[in-house]
């Protein structure tokens, strides 16, 4: 049941990612992406990871897609350009760069994890039971990852200040 | 070394060179300095004689008579492993005959050159190429080892080419000069070979220590050996000018004619009788190749004289005549008779120096006496010569003692030499009975020796004047300068027989005598040969009608009162057409050799490898691939985000690649 | 059980996510296909997080927010840049290519 949604999901998230790239004009590659993005997060759900799939439609479908939809926006792009895309030498390449990369990341992923690490199944819903949803995520981020925690808030606050500096027209 | 005067044997070709130095200073500097250049020239040559003559009285004196060549060594040239050749000179009974015989007559030549060349403009570079010569071939007679010879022979050979396209503004005389370079080349290459087996199979290539070996080092007859002399053999064919390499020599005429006498005459072209000489041991221990050497030589003589029967360029009969007694030379010292070889060297020097000059007497009135006229004809060509003996009576007289000391009529110097060579080839047909018939075709060309010489003289100085009415107040004898060596070569060639007098006539055989130490080694390889005195008298007898008939014979027989001017000539006919025009071996060699190699330097070479291998392949093809390389990187640097980010996913593909295997 | 698939999909989304970069010439669009790339390692990272542990979905909160960070960042260059260029395409942002 549950791998019949998974798969039901993933060839959304597919064939719309497949959409997304070749759109000719940006505001449709854009709502394609989001509804990647929305797929995909029905597939962390899938996964045990509900409180990710929350924050990917909240953060990324919500905020990051909003950001991209106002600059376009903003630069009036939203007609579609004649040459966006590339001409035959450059679907050509596209093509077997993209072949190319696809079969080895497929060989890779046939590799299989060595024996002693891997978790018995249900571990991790298991510790949601335990610790809550929310929780689960949590108190790793705040006990063992609470240096990265912090410096990805300096990154945010950089962040912010590189991008008004940038997008301002007078300093 | 010695202690005495023979130890400045060094300043022969020393003042030699310096003649050559400050001449050449003159010709680039001060060209019209004619009488400075003529002092020079002509005072370098007669001091070298002296000097020549001292060095020969001293080594006469040597209290003990030396076993060995005295050698004088100068400086290490080529020390290299086990091969060591110096800067030598060796002085031996040899080297002095040549010696004495290249400054003497040289000397005689260089002043008629005075005379002869007095208006010429390149009077300095003539005279500095001339003792440039000297220098050269003083080196070849003089050197103590085959690489020290073998610098003269090149030597030489250059200097020949720089003085027979003398006038090289005329591209025949520059063809003629290339001509004898080139064939002289192939002569070389045999040379040179000969020279890497001589050191490969004897461990020197020094003459005292090549000969010392040679026996022992060497199997008598064998492989080697022949291969060894016929390789030589092949160089001296190229020098002097014998059966196949001959041709160039009558395209040589083309140079001035006191360098037909000097060069081709009497001195360079005798190199390859003086190498055969010198290197008498190697070919004893070669019969194949000594007896190729007296076939070559003798077929060389009856050919040449046919040719001349039918020349009418006064030089180019001597040219011929010269190629043909030099055949004599080369039967004698294949034979084994170095002395005689020798002896008819330095009779046919007086000679046919004295021939020579004597003809550019006649060429230098006749050139004057059309340029007087303004007329441009041929002032070689003996039809429009004849009755010269009224104007130049002295040039006619001492061509005459030429004409019959090269006929071989007795008591002059060639009766004895040639007498001496056709004895000593028939007392060898004895044993071997081929060389009878080398003798057979000697006696033959002593016939027509006697005959196309008597024809020259004939046609030049006797019978009705064909030159023209305006131009014969014009003809006259020649300046002194000029006819003084003449006089001393008359003297020469008519007495030059003392130097070798047969025992038959209870003469001293002083030459024989002499060249002993040199010849004596292998002599004692060669099989004896005598003749009773009554064969001897008769073979005298033999040959001296035989130049009598030719002489008289063609005193009867030609007409010169029927010929006409060479502008108005008829064609030959018939037989004489192929005499007139040498056997069209010229053309035959260009056909099989000169035409092919010209169409494979065209086609193939220059065609194909230079220009679409070298120029197409390599040079361009090198800028092509440095230019394609450069377009790709400029395509790498571009500038454009896109195809950075292309090269960037490749590179990710190859760490992937790395992580799969 | 699910790990499989999930990284048999990851792979097409990161795959199509390259193709994009390679193929599109307006840099917005082609910011949008690295996003798609993110999204597909994310996938991988959730994916595993069943077999190898928590820390995975930890890391994706982590990516999530550098990707916000990211672009904010890049879409203020590409406004710097229109304000030059008058356009955003590809071709026209070629500046490395001189001196």
């Amino acid at each position: 049941m549950t791998l019949t949604f998974f798969w039901i999901f993933g060839v959304i998230a597919m064939g719309s990612a497949l959409l997304c790239i070749t759109r000719k004009n940006p505001i449709g590659s854009a709502l394609w992406l989001v509804v990647t993005l929305f797929a995909l997060a029905a597939l962390f759900v899938l996964l045990d990871a509900q409180f990710i799939a929350v924050l990917q439609v909240l953060v990324y479908a919500g905020a990051i897609m909003v950001l991209f939809l106002f600059v376009i926006m903003l630069l009036n792009l939203g007609r579609p350009g004649p040459t966006d895309i590339k001409g035959p030498v450059g679907v050509l390449a596209a093509t077997v760069l993209a072949g190319a990369l696809l079969l080895q990341l497929r060989v890779l992923s046939q590799a299989t994890l060595p024996p002693g690490i891997r978790l018995p199944a249900g571990t991790i819903s298991a510790l949601q039971q335990q610790q809550g949803m929310v929780g689960s995520v949590a108190n790793p981020l705040f006990a063992a990852y609470l240096v990265p925690f912090e410096i990805a808030s300096v990154l945010l606050l950089a962040a912010i200040v590189g991008a008004v500096v940038l997008a301002k027209r007078k300093l | 070394m010695t202690g005495t005067t023979v130890d400045l044997i060094w300043l022969a070709p020393a003042l030699a060179l310096l003649g050559f130095v400050l001449n050449g200073a003159l010709a680039l500097l001060r060209p019209s300095a004619k009488t400075l250049v003529s002092v020079i020239g002509a005072g370098v040559l007669l001091a070298a004689f002296a000097v020549a003559i001292a060095v020969f009285t001293a080594f006469i004196g040597l209290p003990t008579a030396p076993e060995a060549p005295l050698v004088f060594r100068y400086w290490s040239w080529i020390p290299v492993g086990t091969l060591q050749v110096d800067f030598a000179f060796q002085v031996d009974q040899l080297s002095l005959v040549m010696l004495l015989v290249v400054t003497g007559v040289g000397s005689l030549i260089h002043l008629f050159s005075i005379g002869y060349m007095k208006e010429d403009p390149g009077y300095a570079r003539y005279f500095a190429y001339l003792n440039l010569f000297v220098f050269f071939m003083l080196v070849l007679v003089l050197g103590a080892s085959f690489p020290v010879m073998f610098v003269g022979w090149e030597g030489v050979g250059l200097c020949s080419y720089l003085l027979i396209g003398f006038w090289f503004n005329d591209a025949v005389n520059a063809n003629a000069g290339r001509k004898a370079f080139i064939m002289n080349r192939i002569g070389d290459f045999g040379f040179m070979v000969a020279m890497f087996m001589i050191f490969w199979s004897t461990g020197s290539l020094d003459f005292d220590t090549v000969f010392a070996h040679a026996p022992t080092a060497l199997a008598a007859g064998g492989t080697t050996i022949t291969a060894i002399t016929l390789l030589l053999f092949l160089g001296c064919t190229g020098k002097s000018a014998q059966i196949p390499l001959y041709t160039w020599l009558p395209d040589a005429m083309a140079g001035p004619t006191p360098v037909s006498a000097l060069i081709h005459a009497a001195t360079m072209v005798t190199a390859g009788v003086y190498l055969v000489a010198r290197c008498n041991l190697l070919f004893a221990l070669a019969p194949v190749s000594s007896a190729v050497v007296a076939g070559v030589g003798a077929l060389t003589a009856l050919f040449a004289a046919t040719i001349a029967l039918k020349q009418w360029d006064i030089k180019k009969v001597l040219a011929y005549s010269t190629i043909s007694q030099l055949g004599y030379m080369f039967l004698a010292v294949g034979t084994g008779a170095i002395s005689a070889g020798i002896f008819h060297l330095a009779t046919h020097a007086f000679f046919k120096a004295l021939l020579f000059l004597g003809s550019g007497s006649v060429i230098y009135a006749m050139h004057h006496a059309y340029h007087a006229t303004h007329s441009h004809e041929d002032a070689q060509d003996m039809r429009n010569m004849g009755g010269l003996s009224r104007y130049m009576p002295w040039t006619t007289v001492l061509m005459w003692i030429a004409t019959l000391a090269i006929a071989g009529i007795p008591v002059l110097s060639g009766f004895f030499s040639k007498d001496e060579i056709l004895t000593a080839a028939f007392a060898r047909g004895r044993i071997h009975p081929e060389w009878l018939v080398f003798w057979g075709f000697g006696l033959a060309t002593a016939l027509l020796t006697a005959f196309y010489m008597t024809r020259l003289i004939l046609y030049t100085f006797y019978g009705p004047n064909r030159t023209g009415e305006q131009e014969q107040s014009h003809l006259h004898e020649a300046p002194w300068i000029m006819t003084g060596p003449l006089v001393v070569l008359g003297v020469l060639s008519a007495i030059g027989g003392i130097l070798n007098v047969p025992a038959l006539y209870h003469g001293g055989e002083w030459l024989h005598h002499w060249l002993e130490p040199v010849v004596h080694p292998g002599a004692a390889l060669r099989p004896e040969a005598q003749l009773s005195s009554a064969t001897e008298w008769m073979l005298v007898g033999i040959a001296v009608a035989t130049a009598i008939i030719g002489m008289v014979g063609a005193w009867r027989l030609l007409r010169p009162q029927d010929l006409v001017p060479a502008r108005s000539a008829p064609e030959e006919r018939g037989f004489a057409r192929v005499l007139r025009n040498k056997w069209y071996i010229d053309e035959i060699y260009d056909a099989l050799f000169v035409r092919p190699l010209v169409w494979v330097s065209r086609e193939v070479l220059w065609k194909q490898v230079d220009q679409r291998v070298i120029d197409g392949a390599a040079v361009n093809g090198a800028a092509r691939g440095a230019r394609a390389l450069g377009w790709t990187n400029r395509w790498l640097q571009s500038g454009q985000v896109g195809t950075y980010v292309a090269i960037f996913v490749v590179g990710v593909l190859l760490v992937l690649w790395r992580a799969m295997s | 059980m699910l790990l499989s698939p999930a990284l048999a999909i990851s792979a097409v989304l990161f795959t199509l996510g390259v193709a994009g970069v390679l193929l599109r010439r307006n840099a917005i669009v082609i910011f949008m296909c690295v996003e798609l790339m993110l999204n597909a390692v994310n996938l991988t990272f959730v994916a595993l997080a069943q077999s190898l542990g928590v820390g995975g979905q930890v890391f994706v909160f982590f990516v999530m927010a550098v990707a916000a960070a990211e672009a904010a960042v890049g879409l203020a260059i590409i406004l710097a840049v229109y304000r030059h260029k008058q356009s955003v395409s590809l071709q026209n942002m070629n500046l490395l290519k001189d001196g």
